[in-house]
């Protein structure tokens, strides 16, 4: 079986995207209110992100 | 008294059968997204199923670990047969990887972590889509 190896962003991104469909698909009722709150959650994730990320890297100095 | 009669009357309580919701869910969990295809919703089976296979299929690809339960302190026997728990959740998948062989260590690398967080994350998505799946049994969502 294959190996990848995935660098900490494409992995969380992945996650992210992942997590954002099943999320958009059992919360909401009519298709455009799935895709609204699945891109919305999905947005939500990368900006945690990166914030946190950017967070970690001044918070070593 | 009397103010309890009113708001069962105005709530009526409706009691699903069992065999209304049981299947689907049974359904669902052996095959992540079956429980939405069984019950006419093939669109959102197919988004949940395949979100479901792919974080699993990254987990394994990622060689993540499956967790073994362990009792000792609280947090321990949370993370490990909670995570044993998630894992069993994913269904055929996870009975299929473990028949044919797959045991991986549990070992250090921020790939195997995040193939562990896949696994165990594979299984709380298909989680989502059962109580899903229940909620469409009952009627409590279209």
């Amino acid at each position: 079986m294959p190996k990848i190896a995935l660098t900490h962003l494409e992995t969380a991104i992945l996650f992210a995207l992942l997590i954002s469909v099943v999320l958009g698909v059992v919360t909401k009722k009519t298709d455009r209110d799935r895709l609204q709150y699945g891109l919305y959650c999905f947005a939500c994730f990368v900006g945690t992100i990166f914030g946190l990320g950017w967070l970690m890297k001044l918070g070593h100095g | 008294m009397a103010d309890k009669s009113v708001a069962a009357a105005l709530n009526p309580k409706k009691s699903v059968p069992i065999m209304k919701w049981v299947t689907p869910v049974i359904i669902g969990w052996l095959v992540p997204g079956g429980g939405h295809i069984y019950q006419g919703r093939m669109q959102r089976g197919l988004l949940l199923g395949i979100s479901t296979i792919v974080c699993f299929l990254f987990g394994l690809l990622m060689r993540g670990a499956f967790f073994e339960p362990q009792t000792g302190d609280l947090l321990t026997t949370l993370i490990y047969t909670g995570g044993n728990v998630a894992n069993k959740m994913v269904g055929i998948p996870y009975f299929l990887a473990t028949w044919l062989g797959y045991n991986q260590a549990d070992l250090a690398g921020h790939v195997h972590d995040y193939g562990t967080k896949f696994l165990a994350g594979a299984g709380l998505l298909n989680v989502l889509s059962l109580v899903d799946t229940y909620e469409i049994a009952t009627g409590q969502k279209d």
